[in-house]
């Protein structure tokens, strides 16, 4: 049903031996493996190498980096651990997985920290020549967990990892030190011998990557075909795994993450909307590789701006926006905190701006690296006054994409900023994007004023469009246009400063029913519930879609009637979600925060939530939500049953 | 500068004036610097529609509302930053910034100091009373020390800014100082700074009649202000008091700026203006002749050196990307370079 095409060119030859398999081949169907080392053992880029072999192989995947906060924390000790899990499958899947299938441990440091995670029967890949002395006590092993039948409940396979790449690169002329580096990619090959990957892409990235090194290019290929070929002669590995290509609509496909799905819709709505693209921001986790994409195409006419704080990135922004720019600004929770009065002030001037949050950890400075979604109420109410602000939010990685583009359409279409909540998880995860044709995307052109609006000939900034309430966007070298915008309240119509009790209650009632139109715009409520006879609703948000919708499936699997839907805008909310939750009996509301959308749907729909919270800083096992889901319903069942008894 | 047509119709101050009631206080210094501004913006030949003036919070930042150009009246010290996303996406427009002490150089002192180091094409305005006026009448980053205002009844115990030195000190490109009761030196200034690419930055003393009146009575009284005011001009040697009395001379052992009497040290000591001097180390000397007391105050500019715009260069950058690698392809940039098919059809490329 498939057919590969690969779209590297290598002057290396491929792993010769991956067709010379002599192993038996087990077919498995999906598999989750977890890649854990220091942060300074290159396990993020080895994770993304070995995503990369396996989109490219065409299974469906996904993807959760985890790392810590601080560069190079302590070689070998706990906070330094970083990992990488990727969940690949012959079938379309919805998480990076629960719980790891294998671990790879670079280190006791690695084992310690993710041995909790993963289940009894399940496979660790250690590097034996890392269990030994200081690592091991530095972490709190008094005796070689590899030796003492610890992990007896495990299927334990110590490699000396070092030692091996050190074998393989004696002849490289490259010092201990150097040599010893290229032990990730000796992992990388053995696992990609492990699971039968394509080996082209990585060898070609090799030396894309190290072209002005060639002397480490060539030791990290060795290393990397080191690791293919004892995964294929060693006794250790008796067979190896085959998992097919996933069944996927068909089209053109790559691997993304969010972030960059998000740079690529901003830049694609720019085009889409016929306005140049301005950011305006300030380096923060994990929003900053927005900025770093963006700063890589200004060939698309995109203006960066790193600016000296986080105000002053959305007030340039803001200031770009009035000057007929598409202006941005990307940030993360902290940063939100430090716009919040520009924010209001683009509300008062009624100028399209994107607000991009990409939320992590709170409060404060709280877990810069992690996920979490505790930032729907500051988007929705953090500013002074009554301060309306349209929310979307994204629901996978590749969803950034056209989360930005409506994100876009609402800013410019109503003149209002926006707020973006994408989050940790969704920004580092990664899945198969099926590529979209530029032509086939929204066109979002809304034409300036260029004529006088007025009876007399004059202009009149805040006279409205009477089916979008949006008042006109005349940019400055406008003839005849010239006005005066700012954040003190203004009159209806000729928008000028105006203190009038009755003309600001009618100011304030009309940006919020601005807002609130933005309803009509939207399509029908989707909800997921095949027999139609489910009794209870999950509803959620942002990045749990991939989660909920796994834990649908068991309980479906099993049986069980669930209904799923899922919002992409959170203000304002779809009109017709209030008979949806009035459809069924119970409605539950998992979030990674302690049940913001909850209150807000409580409070507008009287509807009583059953919320289900976790700020682990993770996303949702499936497996949870499951079992949480499968309690509500046996409780509405049981209820029923109690009743009619 | 751009947005000059010929044989545009040639404006008139009153054409810059708009139909909105002017509301500071009777006898405020605002509005001289108001009508001087309106009178000198016909002088750039830029159209209206071509100007933006951009102002942050404070009585100085209600300006854009009296001035019939496109105007933003923003939040709080952020008029800097605003209008550098403004300039650098429109580097054709003629952008202002109008500002207070407390606006620029106390919540918004942050935006002021990047603005200039940046050298983004800006005129910036600053309207220096030493005081906040709109919120009657507490001690601002210009007030002297031992200042006593309503939030400092025992007297203020922070040192003041200078605002010249400061703008040195961050390397702005064009710094100058003009006081409000003087229409022809506020002219010349302006002048100056239009001929300028980049950063331009005006310190303008102005008088609160209602929270500190008289704060430049020397320079203003006809008794003193002779002998406080040294007036700047390019080429010549800085002289100034009766008959040009006084000069300023470099200190043989430190070379810092300081006042002489001519008569004792001689013309050839008398230091000749230079404002085009790179080494911004000779207009911060002249920005210490004066202290809070005003005593001898330079009038002028101070510096006007050349350095590439912000916004030129950020120009400059798209171009060079574009010429490169030609205009930006969505389609090509959504591919990237490892892409699969799934599907019968032909491999990726």
């Amino acid at each position: 049903m498939c057919g590969h095409g690969y779209s590297y060119g290598s002057t290396y030859p491929a792993v010769e031996v991956a067709t010379l398999v002599t192993k038996p081949v087990l077919h498995i169907d999906r598999v989750v493996i977890r890649l854990a080392g220091d942060s300074g053992d290159g396990m993020q880029l080895t994770g993304d190498r070995f995503t990369a072999e396996t989109a490219s192989f065409g299974n469906d995947l996904s993807t959760l980096p985890n790392f810590p906060a601080e560069i190079r924390a302590p070689a070998g000790t706990l906070p330094g651990v970083s990992s990488f899990q990727l969940h690949f499958a012959d079938h379309d899947i919805m998480t990076p997985g629960d719980a790891p299938d294998v671990l790879v441990a670079m280190n006791p440091a690695a084992l310690r920290a993710n041995l909790g995670d993963l289940p009894r029967g399940k496979t660790i890949i250690a590097n034996a020549d890392e269990f030994a002395g200081r690592s091991l006590t530095k972490v709190g092993y008094t005796a070689n967990p590899l030796e003492d039948d610890s992990l007896a409940d495990y299927q334990l396979i110590s490699v000396p990892l070092t030692s091996l790449t050190l074998e393989a690169l004696k002849d490289s002329g490259l010092g201990k030190k150097e040599a010893e580096r290229a032990k990730n990619m000796f992992a990388l090959g053995l696992l990609s011998w492990m699971y039968n990957r394509p080996t082209e892409g990585t060898i070609a990235f090799l030396e894309k990557r190290f072209a002005a090194k060639p002397e480490i290019a060539e030791s990290n290929v060795t290393a990397f075909r080191a690791g293919y070929n004892y995964g294929d002669t060693t006794e250790a590995f008796a067979v190896s795994y085959e998992i097919k290509p996933a069944e996927m609509p068909p089209g053109v496909y790559r691997n993304i993450n969010g972030n960059l799905a998000l740079a690529y819709g901003l830049i694609a709505a720019a085009q889409r909307c016929g306005l140049p693209l301005f950011l305006g921001a300030y380096p923060i986790t994990p929003a900053s590789d927005i900025l770093h994409e963006l700063s890589r195409h200004k060939s698309f006419g995109v203006r960066t701006f790193q600016a000296e704080d986080e105000i002053a990135g959305v007030g340039a922004a803001l200031g770009a926006s009035f000057g007929g720019a598409l202006g941005v600004t990307t940030t993360s929770g902290p940063g939100v905190a430090l716009k919040g009065e520009t924010i209001g002030l683009a509300v008062s001037m009624e100028l399209p701006l994107v607000v991009v949050d990409v939320q992590r950890g709170g409060p404060s400075t709280g877990l810069p690296t992690k996920t979490e979604q505790a930032d729907l109420l500051m988007a929705m109410f953090g500013r002074n006054g009554e301060s309306p602000v349209p929310i979307v939010a994204p629901r996978s990685p590749s969803d950034c994409f056209d989360a930005a583009l409506e994100a876009v359409r609402i800013a410019t279409t109503y003149m209002t900023p926006v707020f973006l909540l994408s989050d940790g998880y969704l920004a580092n995860g990664s899945e198969p994007w099926l590529l979209p044709n530029s032509a086939d995307l929204p066109d979002l052109r809304r034409p300036f004023a260029t004529e006088p609006n007025g009876p007399d000939g004059e202009f009149l900034p805040y006279q409205r469009d009477q089916a979008t309430l949006a008042r006109p966007w005349a940019v400055p070298g406008t003839t005849g246009l010239q006005h005066r915008l700012g954040g003190l309240e203004k009159s209806d119509g000729a928008g000028e400063i105006n203190y009038e009790p009755a003309n600001h209650d009618y100011m304030v009632r009309t940006r919020q029913a601005k807002v609130d139109r933005i309803a009509d715009s939207l399509p029908p409520t989707e909800v997921d519930d095949p027999t139609g006879s489910a009794r209870v609703l999950v509803l959620g948000w942002g990045s749990t879609y991939g989660p909920i919708g796994a834990a649908c499936r068991r309980l479906r699997a099993d049986g069980l009637e669930i209904a799923q839907t899922h919002l992409r805008h959170l203000n304002p909310i779809p009109s017709d979600l209030g008979p949806v939750l009035r459809r069924y009996e119970r409605v539950v509301v998992p979030e990674m925060n302690l049940g913001q959308l909850a209150l807000l749907l409580r409070a507008e729909y009287l509807v009583d939530i059953v919320g289900y919270n976790q700020v682990r800083g993770l996303p949702f096992r499936a497996a949870e939500l499951a079992d949480v889901l499968h309690g509500v319903i046996t409780e509405v069942t049981e209820a029923t049953a109690s009743m009619t008894r | 500068m751009t947005g000059i047509e010929i044989g545009m119709p040639t404006l008139k101050p009153k054409d810059f004036k708009t139909d909105q009631e002017v509301r500071w206080c009777p006898g405020c210094g605002d509005y001289i610097i108001l009508n001087t501004v309106q009178s000198f913006l016909p002088e750039m030949n830029i159209r209206r529609e071509d100007i933006v003036f951009v102002s942050g919070i404070g009585c100085s930042s209600r300006f854009p509302y009296y001035v019939n150009t496109y105007g933003l009246h923003s939040i709080h010290g952020r008029a800097p930053a605003i209008a550098t996303g403004l300039a650098v996406s429109r580097p054709e427009l003629s952008v202002w910034v109008v500002t207070g002490d407390g606006d620029a150089l106390s919540i918004g002192g942050n935006h002021l100091i990047h603005a200039l180091r940046r050298n983004v094409n800006l005129t910036i305005l600053l309207f220096n009373n030493r005081i906040y006026g709109l919120t009657k009448g507490q001690y601002s980053p210009t007030s002297e020390l031992g200042k006593v205002t309503k939030s400092t009844p025992m007297g203020s115990l922070d040192a003041p800014f200078n605002p010249l030195s400061l703008a040195i000190g961050a390397e702005a490109t064009f710094v100058a100082r003009a006081m409000d009761s003087d229409r022809a030196g506020l002219l010349s200034v302006l002048r100056a700074a239009h001929e300028h690419k980049g950063a331009a930055f005006i310190e303008i003393y102005q008088n609160c009649n209602i929270y500190n009146d008289g704060a430049f009575e020397v320079l203003k009284d006809p008794g003193t202000r002779d002998e406080a005011i040294i007036p700047l001009v390019t080429g010549q040697p800085i002289r100034f008091g009766k008959d040009g009395h006084r000069g300023v001379v470099r200190a043989p052992n430190t070379g810092v700026l300081g006042v002489a009497e001519v008569s004792e040290v001689g013309n050839d000591a008398i230091v000749v203006h230079d404002p085009s001097t790179e080494d911004p180390s000779y207009a911060f000397g002249l920005s210490r002749l004066s202290g809070s007391d005003l005593g001898h105050t330079p009038f002028g500019v101070f510096r006007s050196v050349q350095r590439p715009t912000y916004d030129g260069l950020m120009s400059a950058q798209l171009d060079e990307a574009v010429a490169k690698s030609g205009a930006g392809d969505l389609d090509q940039l959504l591919h990237g370079w490892d892409t699969w098919v799934v599907g019968a059809g032909a491999d990726a490329s």
